[in-house]
């Protein structure tokens, strides 16, 4: 629970080093940091805000928007259940009522253990599998309530270690390798294409004129 | 990048506003060039000030477009030729009705509570335009009330309407973020980051922007109620930048000021210690009666047993030890009426040249009045600014604001100048800085030399690299306009060193113009009155005008007298025997402390003229009170020579004079007669004798084309235009034409509005806004004289030469720094020891105290342990104080704030040498 | 998630993008090389890039994002200027649709070789592919496929030999559906909270990602892409109609037996077609009349059961009132509570507002609020006409296509459920009241 450790911060470098400008990182940091912690805590937003040069206020008020980036602690597995037109249809609203029972935890709140934080959201886009629900961000479904139930036992007890990691970590997969192409080549190459383009568009554009058209104007 | 401008061009395009033809100038924001031409529309997120954000949606308007006339936002389409708008169609109405309506469903109504109850535009509207009946009869949303979000702001959530004003101020205006939107949809709140309160130096600039009761200021919370105020316009003097205000009062108290949009000046904006610091006026602490010391205590007595033991104390100095041995230190809290009294006083009725209203803190009189002078605007539009000055977002903060924005605007694309910075540390500007020379203490000139000098310097100067200073020559070499910002970059150098930086520009750069950076409220108009050594009224020289003033006068001083430097040290040589004290306060403000104190202890008679007690009227012999801000009336003169309106809203307590008044009676106790016996005759003597006041009398002063005040000298045809009321200030000076943004002073006030009056803050913030609410704004200055008009003595024969450019002379030889040692760098924080401040309870916890910063690197060196307590000792003085590792600060120099309520470098400086070198020990 | 073989007629037409979603490895760069994959990127490389974009607009490709703009009309109006980004809309959150996420999680490699061939004829100088945050397995699958295509030497420097190069970055979202509007996306790319901005003037074409001119398209539309170049533009505008050509992935859901993604030949099939077909939605859940369809996603008007012989067609159902959207159709049967789904159809809006514009920010809780109380049996009558005004006062006039108070076009999404549902089923709402219950219990 801190500033970045210095893996993560060499891969908030690398990470800012794929935009033209750095503040585009921001999520993407953000992300980083919640993986670290599983959620964005104050050091962290501060350390960010530091990498990308803005204030405190500026990366909380901008992580807020977000409804998966966290300023407060959630469970280890944040589960969500969507209740949008294509689950509520399927039942969406019932498999909710039930979790809020089977977790003994209302929506918005975290099992006592700390482990499980239930939430309502909304489409997942899963909704041939509907009512379905994502368990940090893994999706799940259709689901019964008996479904449901040996999920969450199932995530708590490890036997889905591999499928849903813990809350925060979302993409297992690094990129290879920073941008490979140097700015100024590709401007360079754009430059040569873009003059190209217009010298063809001219050529173009004199035999449409010296043409039957052309004549005839 | 492609921006959205909010300053139009000078195209001239005709748009069609509800069938009649208005004139308007390209990329103009439909909404402003629709209320120049008498069409209000309503608003609630646009600001003139800032880029429009069309969130509220108030403002929709029907434009004509490819597919007919459609609703959009008047804050956020630019004027078009030949654009058809609609403003007050059944959809147009229905539109704003419908928004308003929505603004008011989750808005708590509790205006009888609230701080804004009485001129809150969103209680207005509603009254105006709103249905009656709520039709919302849900819950409303539900937020923790008032919380503070900084130490001077309070924001209850719910009655915020989510305008972005406050978060576009932050972000835009005063470039520190410290409030964000924080959440979504109706969830969207404004929020600090967690631990980093809106510590903001502006941060009251988004209390008066808030056209709801979301934000309000801990000083004025439950202080009044809009109706029982009642206001004038006057000009803060917390620093020279001289911004515009409205002072309000209840009851004779003053209960709040607000920032006046003044084009040239502040655009509306005020920092926030000129905005808190009435706190101060009425203090208990205030001085109310005249005291005399008897059996080595100060007690109350009458004006004229005080004044006849003053009299009688200069008289016997005079006739024992000559006028010579009598000293006026101080005068740049006085307005220009009483300045010039005092300078009068000392110069023409007691004799004496040893006067000084700058404390050994301030630049040579003869320089900065000799120096080609700049405006703001000037300065905003030059080519290059180069500064060479304290941290101005420190000192002068609204100047800051202007520079900053100006650099902005260049950097966009737009028009604004390129600032080169030679600083001694980082300052608040250092970011916005194209370039920035850290140059040692004591090497201004041969910097500036190397920068103007015909060849390039092979190697370093001043500890500058040689490649920064080819970087700064190239710009330099470029710039067709060339502003300095002239001041002390610290006060633990001589000030030689940067005036002789601006001698050496002003005479390689011919058209380089001077912005002077001394941060007093009037210390511009004490140095124009004359209250400095070798000067007389009007910027003249002493030898210059010796004869003028002799004929106006009947007397002027024979020998060119001592500064502030030089008349501590002469005191503490037993050379001067009565010392006046106007609002001086040596002890703490002179930068060096030892010598303040030998120089008191040294004087027979003290004589302080103060609001307050102070660690040096303490000392005096006779304690006499003065009327502050507020309190009086008269003239005041910023920075760029620009003199405005001060005016009287409250009494001042107990027996309290203003300043000039006391001159006055002092003379005529001293046996002579000043002359003018009211501020209109003191005004008509300035302008008939002072050359660089000729021609702005007192009638032209009061006329509301001068209602942002007129810079002297005047330009030739100015007085005519300002007679013809044609005078736009700053007309006619290169670069100097206002700005275009959110109409000119008088929109709010004289436009006729064919729906209810704007109301401050939302349309132009001018007093004319102010005065809508139903508060009458008086202006009170300058008095008119009482009784026949008395004709002010103009002499006879030509008008002595102004004083010109300084020569750009040799340098003072420096001593090398040796290994262990640390140059030391002494500046002032915008929150410091001051008075006022100290005075103000919701400021006087703000000062940072008391801290050196040094570079990581020479604290590694030296072996000191950074967080921790450092012993830091001079030749001059020694004392513990914490010590923080900044890597702003360069090599081989240790910073330290100036006046800090525990303490500051005064105690290490000796004003005799050109720099102070410190030694760092942990203790 | 499931895509049946084509049966005849509109059944028969090519697999323009799901061509490969029969297979379990769709996502492997084996399989996509197996398949020809990449061949399309060689070929357009070899022809020009204006050429390359003229294929585009001689398909008549409309933009699957929502809005159904003509990709080669929106290629053409970049401004030019030295510097053009391409950003691909992968923020896919329209309520029931769910054609992108099945794209990005089942063949990324067709979406980066879309995203290729779009830069190049575009003349791009980097592409983000904004993904949104919530397909974690989405993310994972284009990270890797986009690090394949790097080491395959797809994307990247000299792509194939041709002498073009571009870098793609994979940017994740983090869960605000109006991150999905291309403004608000790019302010969201920007690292800024997802606020819209304000057209005109920031058109992306003119003023896009950091105020550069940006093609912004959606995922569905780039994955397109490869099967123009290979068949050329002109195979695509031979299915469908003129005004609709092509294939488009309808996202089935809602009370039909087989749920799921089905890439259909456009304008030919009807509404009924899709819900009705064995091998597409199978009929209506145990044999249930249909009460009513949303056509294109949450911000269109419903459609009711007389008008299930609509043609998926954008013009034809643009000209009954309502529109294709996002492909996303959820049906509903007589067992719906109409107030229920318009309710949360509202509290959707309510919960995705940017909060910007006054209109839709309070405006979408009140409509939530309002309808919330008729669907617990706490209406009353007069709220009927409220809930009409509140929604005239956010989209006047309450016409189609709608006329907006506010920035994007989210705030007059919020009328469209109520109001139609209202206008066919308004007995309905006012038995809610009446009996102070839901008559579907
Ligand atoms: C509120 C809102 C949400 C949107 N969500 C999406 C989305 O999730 N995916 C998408 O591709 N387009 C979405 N759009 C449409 C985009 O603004 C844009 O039109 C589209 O990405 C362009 O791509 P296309 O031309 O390829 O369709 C949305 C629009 C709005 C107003
Ligand atoms: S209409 Fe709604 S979602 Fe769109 S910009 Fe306005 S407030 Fe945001
Ligand atoms: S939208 Fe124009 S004033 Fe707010």
């Amino acid at each position: 629970m801190a500033r970045l450790d210095s893996a993560n911060l060499a891969r908030a470098r690398e990470t800012i080093a794929l935009y033209p400008h750095p503040r585009s990182a921001l999520v993407p940091l953000c992300h980083i940091a919640q993986e670290q912690d599983g959620w964005l805590t104050p050091e962290a937003i501060e350390h960010i805000a530091e990498l990308l040069g803005l204030t405190a206020a500026e990366v909380r008020g901008t992580a807020s928007f977000y409804d998966m980036l966290h300023t407060e602690p959630v469970g280890r597995y944040l589960v969500g259940i969507c209740t949008n037109i294509a689950c509520l249809l399927a039942g969406g609203y019932e498999l909710l009522e039930h979790a809020e029972q089977s977790l003994g935890t209302p929506v918005g709140a975290t099992t006592p253990d700390g482990t499980v934080t239930l939430e309502e959201v909304e489409c997942i886009a899963y909704c041939d599998s509907a009512p379905c629900a994502i368990v940090n961000y893994r999706y799940f479904g259709p689901l019964t309530g008996a479904d449901f139930d040996r999920l969450i036992e199932d995530v708590r007890a490890g036997r889905l270690a591999d499928d849903v990691p813990p809350h925060g970590t979302l993409n297992r997969v690094r990129r290879e390798g920073g941008l490979r192409v140097p700015a100024e080549e590709v401007a360079a190459q754009r430059a040569a294409d873009d003059e190209a383009r217009r010298q063809r568009r001219e050529q173009r554009e004199k035999e449409t004129a010296a043409g039957p058209a052309g004549g005839a104007s | 990048m492609a921006e959205l401008r909010i300053r139009p061009t000078n195209e001239a395009v005709t748009v069609t506003i509800d069938g009649r033809e208005v004139a308007a100038r390209k990329g103009e924001l439909l909404i402003a060039a629709a209320e120049r031409a008498g069409t209000y529309i309503p608003r609630f997120c646009y600001h003139p000030r800032m880029k429009p954000v069309g969130m509220c949606r108030m403002c929709l308007v029907e434009v004509k477009g490819p597919r007919g006339f459609a609703l959009q936002p008047a804050c956020y389409v630019e004027v078009a030729d030949g654009q058809e708008v609609l403003t007050t169609t059944d959809n147009v109405r229905k539109a704003q009705d419908g928004v308003l309506e929505f603004l008011l469903i989750n808005h708590p109504l509790d205006c009888p509570v609230c701080d804004k109850g009485g001129e809150c535009p969103l209680q207005d509207q509603t009254i105006s335009f709103g249905p009656g009946e709520s039709r919302f009869v849900e819950e409303k949303r539900h937020f923790e009330k008032p919380i503070p979000i900084g130490p001077l702001v309070l924001l209850d959530r719910e009655r915020c309407i989510q305008c972005a004003r406050c978060t576009r101020f932050a972000d835009e205006v005063a470039g520190d973020a410290l409030i964000d939107f924080a959440g979504r949809g109706d969830q969207l709140e404004v929020a600090v980051g967690s631990g980093a309160p809106f510590t903001s130096y502006f941060s009251g600039n988004t209390i008066q922007i808030c056209p709801v009761g979301a934000l309000t200021a801990v000083p004025y919370r439950f202080r009044a109620r809009p109706w029982d105020l009642e206001q004038v316009e006057s000009t803060c003097t917390t620093c020279s930048v001289g911004c515009a205000v409205a002072v309000q009062s209840s009851s004779n108290r003053i209960t709040r000021y607000l920032g006046i949009d003044s084009d040239p000046v502040n655009q509306s904006w005020l920092c926030d210690r000129g905005r808190f610091d009435y706190q101060a006026i009425d203090s208990p602490d205030r001085l109310s009666q005249p005291l005399v010391r008897r059996d080595g205590e100060l007690v109350p007595v009458g004006w004229s047993e005080a004044l006849a033991t003053v009299a009688r104390g200069i008289e016997e100095v005079r006739r024992l030890h000559g006028p010579q041995a009598v000293a006026v230190l101080g005068g740049a809290r006085l307005p220009n009426e009483d300045a010039y009294a005092w300078a009068k006083l000392a110069k023409a009725v007691i004799g004496t040249d040893n006067v000084d209203a700058q404390m050994g803190d301030g630049l040579p009189a003869e320089v900065v009045l000799g120096l080609p002078r700049a405006t703001i605007d000037e300065a905003c539009a030059a080519d290059v600014v180069v500064l060479l000055a304290p941290d101005i977002k420190e000192e002068l903060p609204v100047l800051y604001l202007r520079l900053r924005a100006a650099a902005l605007e260049r950097r966009a694309g737009g028009p604004g100048p390129r600032l080169i910075e030679l600083g001694q540390t980082h300052s608040g500007l250092t970011p916005y800085a194209d370039i920035s020379l850290a140059h040692r203490p004591g090497e201004a000139a041969s910097l500036l030399s190397a920068l103007t000098a015909a060849r390039a310097p092979r190697g370093e100067v001043a500890g500058v690299p040689a490649a920064d200073i080819g970087r700064a020559r190239e710009a330099l070499k470029g710039a067709g306009s060339l502003v300095m910002v002239a001041g002390r970059p610290s006060l633990a150098e001589s000030a030689t060193f940067p005036a002789q930086a601006a001698a050496v520009l002003a005479a390689a750069r011919p058209q380089a113009r001077f912005l002077p950076a001394l941060r007093r409220g009037n210390v511009m108009g004490a140095l124009d009155m004359g209250l400095a050594p070798g000067v007389l009224p009007g910027r003249v020289g002493l030898d210059a005008g010796r004869d003028w003033y002799t004929r106006a006068w009947g007397q002027a001083p024979a020998e060119r007298g001592l500064d502030a430097g030089g008349i501590l040290a002469a005191a503490a040589e037993g050379r001067i025997h009565a010392l006046v004290l106007l609002g001086a306060d040596p002890l703490a403000d002179f930068p060096d402390a030892r010598l303040a104190e030998q120089a008191l202890a040294g004087v027979g008679l003290i004589v302080a003229v103060d609001t307050f007690l102070t660690d040096s009227s303490r000392k005096a012999d006779v304690v006499l009170p003065a009327a502050t801000y507020a309190e009086r009336s008269g003239t005041t003169t910023n920075i760029e020579g620009r003199v405005s309106r001060l005016s009287q809203k409250v009494v001042p307590p107990g027996v309290a004079w203003p300043d000039w008044m006391i001159a006055v009676e002092l003379a005529a106790q001293l046996g002579a007669d000043l002359g003018p016996v009211s501020l209109g005759e003191l005004w008509d003597e300035i302008e008939a004798v002072a050359p660089s006041h000729r021609g702005l009398s007192g009638p032209l002063l009061l006329s509301p084309p001068a209602r942002d005040g007129v810079v002297v000298p005047l330009g030739p045809g100015d007085r005519a235009a300002l007679e013809a009321g044609e005078w736009e200030p700053g007309a006619g000076r290169p670069g100097g034409g206002p700005a275009a943004v959110g109409g000119g002073v008088d929109t709010g006030g004289g436009a006729t509005q064919p729906v209810p009056a704007p109301i401050d803050p939302m349309s132009d913030p001018g007093i004319g806004a102010v005065e809508q609410q139903g508060v009458k704004a008086t202006a009170t200055v300058p008095l008119p004289a009482e009784g026949p008009a008395r004709v002010p003595p103009r002499p006879e024969g030509p008008e002595p030469e102004r004083l010109g450019p300084p020569p750009a002379d040799a340098e003072l030889s420096l001593t090398p720094l040796d290994a262990y040692s640390l140059r030391l760098v002494s500046s002032r924080t915008l929150y410091d020891g001051a008075v006022m401040t100290q005075a103000s309870p919701a400021l006087a916890g703000l000062a940072p105290g008391a801290r050196l910063r040094a570079n990581p690197y020479d604290l590694d060196r030296l072996g000191v342990t950074t967080g921790g307590q450092v012993r830091v000792a001079s030749a001059r003085g020694a004392f513990v104080l914490p010590v923080e590792a900044d890597p702003g600060v360069p090599r081989g120099a240790a910073w330290l704030g100036f006046r800090q309520p525990d303490g500051g470098a005064a105690a290490l400086i000796d004003h005799s040498q050109p720099v102070t070198d410190v030694r760092l020990e942990t203790p | 998630m499931s895509t049946r073989k084509a049966a005849p007629g509109f059944l028969d037409a090519p697999k323009v993008v799901t061509s490969r979603f029969g297979h379990d490895d769709s996502y492997t760069l084996s399989r996509f090389l197996a398949t020809g994959g990449y061949d399309a990127l060689r070929k357009a490389l070899g022809m020009l890039p204006e050429q390359v974009a003229a294929e585009v607009d001689a398909s008549g490709l409309l933009g699957r994002g929502g809005a159904g703009f003509p990709t080669g009309r929106k290629w053409s109006m970049l401004r030019p200027a030295p510097v053009r980004y391409l950003v691909v809309n992968g923020d896919e959150s329209e309520p029931a649709t769910f054609k992108d996420h099945a794209l990005v999680t089942r063949d990324p490699h067709q979406l980066i070789e879309g995203a290729v061939i779009a830069a190049y004829a575009v003349g791009a100088m980097q592409v983000f592919l904004y993904v949104r945050g919530e397909f974690a397995l989405g993310l994972e699958r284009v990270q890797a496929a986009l690090n394949e295509a790097y080491q395959h030497g797809a994307v990247g420097q000299d792509i194939f030999g041709s002498g073009f190069s571009v870098d793609i970055v994979v940017h994740p979202g983090a869960g605000a559906y109006i991150c999905g509007d291309e403004t608000g996306l790019l302010e969201s790319l920007e690292g800024k909270r997802g606020f819209p901005r304000i057209k005109p003037p920031y058109y992306p074409a003119v003023m896009g990602l950091y105020m550069e001119p940006t093609v912004v398209n959606n995922v569905e539309t780039i994955s397109s892409l490869p099967w123009i170049v290979n068949h050329g533009g002109a195979a695509l505008a031979e299915l469908g109609e003129p005004t609709s050509t092509g294939t488009r992935m309808f996202a089935l859901a809602g009370h039909v037996l087989r749920p799921g993604n089905y890439e259909i030949e456009m304008s030919k099939p009807t509404f009924r077609d899709l819900i009705y077909s064995p091998e597409l939605g199978g009929g209506v859940r145990d044999g249930n009349a249909v009460k009513a369809v949303i056509p294109g996603g949450a911000s269109s008007p419903w459609i009711g059961p007389d008008q299930l012989d609509l043609h998926l067609d954008q013009k034809a159902v643009q000209d009954a009132g309502t529109m294709l959207g996002s492909g996303s159709i959820v049906v509903m049967d007589e067992r719906t509570c109409m107030v229920r789904a318009a309710w949360r159809i509202s509290r959707f809006f309510h919960r995705e507002s940017c909060g910007q514009c006054t209109p839709c920010r309070e405006g979408s809780g009140w409509v939530e609020k309002v309808l919330r109380r008729i669907e617990a049996g706490q209406g009353r009558e007069e709220d009927l006409d409220l809930l009409l005004d509140v929604c005239d006062n956010i989209s006047p006039d309450l016409v189609w296509p709608p006329k907006q108070t506010t920035i994007c076009p989210l705030g007059p999404s919020i009328p469209p459920a109520v109001v139609s549902s209202m206008r066919m089923y308004r007995d309905e709402y006012l038995l809610h009241i009446k009996d102070g219950a839901c008559p579907h219990g």
